[in-house]
């Protein structure tokens, strides 16, 4: 034991230089010369990642399982290419609102809610401890190793009383060094740069020790790595290690790639360094290489050394774990174990004391205070200051943290390795993954979703893991391992629910994350978002929308400034104070001396302030004591939460909006179709009769001696030419009145009969000249109808005219027949001519469509707007023209007036309604 | 009579037609009159026109698509074709003449153009 003083010296000795680099960070800080600012630094200090369990495990996991050390440091390197999404969106929502811890972070997200952040702290506590104190443990028994070479192969672990046990007192420096440099004061933006410095090169002095030690092993004790490989791969068992063809392997590789990934970002002492410590978000650029490529140094030894253990220790009579400091000593190196003996002290220290500060930013802000301010019995609203309760409840967090890993080390972890615990708390902070990440991007995530999910989760670590650990300690009976619970077989904590393929940490990973992910979403969908709950979801989830000088958030109030000064300076002393209201105005142009206005903004300031010192819960409760809050009203709310949605229906609007335009633009592109057909028909029909106008006129003209018959002839066709000319164009204007509306109507009271009458008369002598008999019997028609005279006889002519036309000579015939039915006068006009096909009936009322056939005896055709015009006036006295059925063989058609009487009713009915 | 050219008129209005009629008979030409695109290809068919005075805007089947069809066959590859088309069509005048017709008269027409018009036409021939 002639060693143990000279190592405790040695350890005090290289405390002495932690205190001394934290110190002078810190200095360098106060004079505004961060030496953290620095990328390189900040890539270091995610080197805590490496903890004893690298340091020494990863050699010892090597040497008994070969390969599987690797993927606990393949995820990390997985994962950072994901950081540049991930963490930097966590980092900015950090800063952005002031979130100090993974907690702080999962209860901020849903809804401030203080039990969620409770339960996070609780897991992480109960989950980080045993992995505390293996790092204790480690400290423990490198003391114990680094002995004279003679003892190596007889030293056993002797029970001493902890006054005499050095990791005791290793603990207590420990303390005293994360409170001084972790929690020695409260800062808003809770950055440690002294603490950070020293990670950084901690982690630097690791990597330096393994790297040493590595090189002795290969190039000291053997001739490079192709020496030992080659005598390693003389002896058939070492073979197996370095090859990947073992039975289950891959699952095994599959869920500790999945554990290390989400530990990378969830273990409290990354989330600490990663997001907290960050002080630029563009340091992420550097960490995603350089980051990897530490990780990388640290492993390229591992094998060598495992192998070199293994060959120069048969028969297993050295722990694995312990031939990094072994085989030094066994060839005679000390000052090369001294070196590797700080390094493990390194890799431990840095990991137990951001740790015990992320844990006691933990336990303080979402355990302690959220209770304390609410029990009056503390009367913690009339102590003058409370910035002095707040690091006393942090440091005595710190404090028991360690001690009780300290005595969680005494009494349960010489039961468990190395690398067990490491994973069982890997596990254990993997169950914020779900809700968490499910937080950053799926608005939909409930608080309930994310207290089932974490509870489950947590339920399932802690019977798999924690449980059967405490069984293996001898707790519980041995029987619960092997029968399971109760004697249920589903129930065995190493195969729960029969699953049995694969190994304890494998089946555990399996069912926690599965069961909590889907609890997480499931009772997510079924239940209901509050108010402030979808606010937080909407801030998160679109966190890069908002900058830092934005005011975000859901508060709205008024206060007295006097007390918002009050309540900062109780928590944050008064020269903190002073210095951050002193910002505050000098970002809004405001004037200190004239005194702040105690507006939203202020009040949303001095939460956020508050936040950083206490969590965002307690920050919430403390500034509603002395705020009056006004509550807003839903459409408020509904106004500042739902920016993405309004983006999306502002978006969807555009979209209607475009569809609009085509339909207009298409309707446009068709009416100007129809525009070019309805012109070039219209002077189609122009110049058809002017050219016949004007071949005759010329005619005649050039032959004055023409035959007196041919020149009636071709006088006739000019005047009948000239009339089609006027016919259409009168229909043109009658056509573009009816359509634009520009017609005067004189509706009156009239006999139907009496226009029919008259329209026969004016076309008997067109009847007459093709010898057509036309059959209308005026007796016994009492059919009084309300309309337009003229238009009326228009509509009536068009038809008998029409059906002139053709009707076949001489044997032709047309009938008129009026019926009056109980709501509508009804005229049909029968032809006994060509008839009409059903294919036509519906085109022969649209303009310019003309029935095909030729007419009976060469006769000019219509102009094609005859029908369309009948049409219309029909339509203007509420009726109906059409065709009706059995015109194949004759064309009928027919078409309907209110009777006179039908429109008084209306007429009196909407004077009544007008009347009241 | 053996030597009187034969004109076909395709054109559907009838009081057209009787200008044209009086026109081309006037000038000693033998008259055939079509009213359709179809009755034009039987005619045509049937008695061999000289030249065919030939309305674009037809009913059915237009004056072009007679053009196009008659030009495909070696029969009627020395038959003269007229296209009387609207005045302002340009579009129609270049489609007519590019399918294979001999020239164009547009609607009105002068009768002195269209019958000097035809008169060339056909002297060029002999």
């Amino acid at each position: 034991m002639a060693t143990k003083p000279g190592l405790l010296v040695l350890s005090i000795l290289y405390f002495g230089l932690l205190f001394g680099i934290a110190y002078y960070a810190d200095k360098r800080r106060e004079l505004g010369k961060s030496l953290i600012n620095n990328p390189t630094i900040y890539a270091l200090s995610l080197g805590v990642y490496c903890t004893a369990w690298t340091f020494y495990g990863s050699v010892g996991r090597a040497a008994n399982l070969g390969l599987t050390f690797l993927p606990i440091y393949l995820g990390p390197t997985l994962m950072v290419l994901l950081w540049g999404t991930v963490v930097r969106k966590i980092i900015h929502i950090c800063k952005l609102y002031s979130i100090t811890s993974a907690a702080d972070f999962i209860s901020s997200r849903y809804g401030k809610s203080p039990g969620l952040g409770g339960l996070v702290a609780i897991i992480a506590v109960v989950g980080i401890l045993p992995y505390i104190s293996l790092q204790l443990k480690a400290i423990s028994f490198t003391f114990e190793i680094v002995r004279p070479v003679e003892e190596l192969f007889t030293y056993s672990t002797t029970i001493t009383h902890f006054t005499q046990d050095a990791t005791f007192y290793i603990t207590i420096i420990l303390i005293l060094f994360a409170i001084l440099f972790g929690v020695r004061r409260l800062d808003v933006s809770e950055r440690h740069e002294g603490l950070v410095a020293v990670i950084a090169f901690e982690s630097i002095a690791k990597l330096v020790a393994f790297i040493s030690v590595g090189l002795f092993v290969v190039y000291g004790m053997y001739d490079g790595f192709g020496d030992l490989f080659g005598q390693a791969s003389k002896i058939q068992k070492l073979q197996s290690l370095w090859s990947l063809e073992k039975e289950g392997v891959y699952s095994e590789w599959l869920f500790l790639l999945l554990l290390s990934m989400l530990s990378i970002l969830f273990l409290p002492r990354q989330f600490q360094v990663a997001v907290i410590e960050n002080v630029n978000e563009t340091h992420l650029n550097r960490a995603i290489w350089l980051f990897p490529l530490y990780m990388l140094l640290i492993n390229i030894f591992v094998l060598p050394i495992a192998l070199a253990g293994r060959l120069h220790f048969p028969n297993m009579m050295v722990d694995a774990d312990t031939f990094v400091l072994t085989l030094p000593l066994a060839a005679g190196q000390k000052p090369i174990a001294w070196l590797v003996f700080i390094g493990g002290l390194s890799a431990a220290t840095s990991m137990i004391v951001v740790s015990s500060v992320a844990l006691s930013n933990m336990i303080c802000n979402s355990l302690v205070m959220p209770i304390l301010i609410r029990l009056p019995i503390v009367r913690i609203y009339e102590e003058a200051t409370l910035n002095t309760t707040l690091l006393r409840v942090r440091r005595g967090s710190v404090a028991v943290v360690l001690l009780i890993s300290y005595i969680y080390f005494r009494l349960v972890s010489d039961h468990a390795s190395l690398v067990s615990t490491g994973l069982v708390s890997f596990l254990a902070v993997a169950q914020f993954a779900p809700s968490l990440l499910g937080g950053l991007y799926w608005k939909n995530g409930t608080k309930a979703g994310a207290w089932t999910g974490l509870l489950v989760g947590f339920g399932i670590w802690g019977y798999t893991q924690l449980f059967s650990q405490l069984i293996q300690a001898g707790f519980f009976p041995q029987s619960i391992l092997t029968e399971g619970l109760f004697g249920i077989h589903l129930l065995r904590p190493m195969q729960l629910f029969g699953l049995d393929s694969m190994s304890p940490i494998s089946q555990a990973t399996f069912w926690s994350l599965l069961l909590n992910t889907i609890c997480y979403i499931a009772v997510s969908l079924m239940t209901r978002q509050d108010a402030i709950e979808r606010s937080q979801a909407n801030l998160f989830v679109d966190a890069t929308r908002y900058s830092d000088t934005q005011r975000t958030g859901l508060w709205r109030g008024t206060a007295n400034t006097e007390e918002l000064r009050g309540l900062l300076q109780r928590f944050l002393g008064e020269e903190h104070t002073k210095h951050a209201l002193n910002v505050y105005a000098g970002q809004n142009n405001l004037n200190l001396s004239s005194g702040l206005p105690a507006d939203s903004s202020l009040v949303q300031y001095t939460e956020k302030l508050l936040s950083g010192a206490i969590g965002s819960v307690s920050a919430r409760i403390m500034v509603a004591s002395v705020v009056k809050e006004e509550p807003l009203k839903m459409e408020e709310v509904m106004d500042i939460l739902d920016a993405t949605q309004q983006a999306i229906s502002y978006s969807q609007e555009l979209e209607e909006k475009s569809e609009q335009l085509q339909k207009l633009t298409r309707e446009l592109q068709e009416m100007d179709a129809l525009k070019d057909e309805f012109i070039s028909v219209i002077a189609h029909e122009l110049r058809t009769p002017l050219t016949s106008i004007r071949a005759f006129s010329e005619i005649l003209y050039d032959n004055l001696e023409i035959k007196v018959s041919k020149r009636e002839q071709f006088l006739s066709l000019i005047i009948k030419e000239s009339e089609r000319l006027t016919r259409f164009i009168n229909q043109v204007l009658d056509f573009e009145k009816l359509q634009s509306g520009k017609i005067q109507w004189h509706m009156e009271e009239l006999q139907i009969k009496d226009v029919i009458e008259d329209s026969i008369s004016s076309i008997s002598q067109l009847a007459r000249d093709k010898l057509i008999q036309l059959h209308f019997d005026p007796t016994n028609i009492d059919a009084a109808v309300y309309g337009d005279y003229d238009q009326l006889m228009q509509v009536m002519i068009n038809l008998l005219s029409n059906a002139v036309k053709f009707c076949p000579k001489q044997s032709g015939e047309i009938w008129v027949q009026v019926r009056k039915m109980q709501d509508h006068v009804e005229v049909r006009v029968k032809d006994n001519g060509l008839g009409i096909s059903p294919e036509e009936e519906e085109l022969v009322f649209e303009k310019f469509r003309q029935v095909q056939k030729a007419t009976q005896d060469g006769n000019p055709t219509g102009t094609g707007l005859g029908l369309p015009i009948c049409k219309r006036i029909i339509e203007h006295h509420q009726g109906q023209i059409g065709i009706a059925p059995g015109s194949e063989n004759g064309a009928i058609f027919y078409f309907t007036l209110l009777p006179a009487e039908h429109r008084h009713k209306n007429n009196v009915i909407m004077k009544l309604q007008a009347n009241h | 009579m053996e030597d009187k050219k034969k004109v076909l008129i395709v054109e559907d209005d009838p009081v057209i037609v009787i200008s044209l009629e009086f026109l081309m008979e006037e000038n000693g030409y033998a008259v055939f009159i079509a009213k359709t695109g179809e009755e034009a290809l039987e005619l045509a068919e049937k008695h061999e026109p000289d030249l065919i005075l030939l309305d674009v805007m037809l009913p059915q089947r237009t004056g072009f698509e007679v053009c196009q069809i008659l030009r495909a066959q070696d029969k009627f590859e020395k038959t003269k074709i007229v296209l009387l088309t609207a005045k302002g069509r340009e579009v129609d005048i270049k489609k007519g003449l590019t399918l294979g017709a001999d020239a164009y008269i547009t609607k009105p027409f002068s009768t002195r153009d269209l019958v000097k018009t035809v008169h060339d036409i056909l002297a060029d021939e002999s």
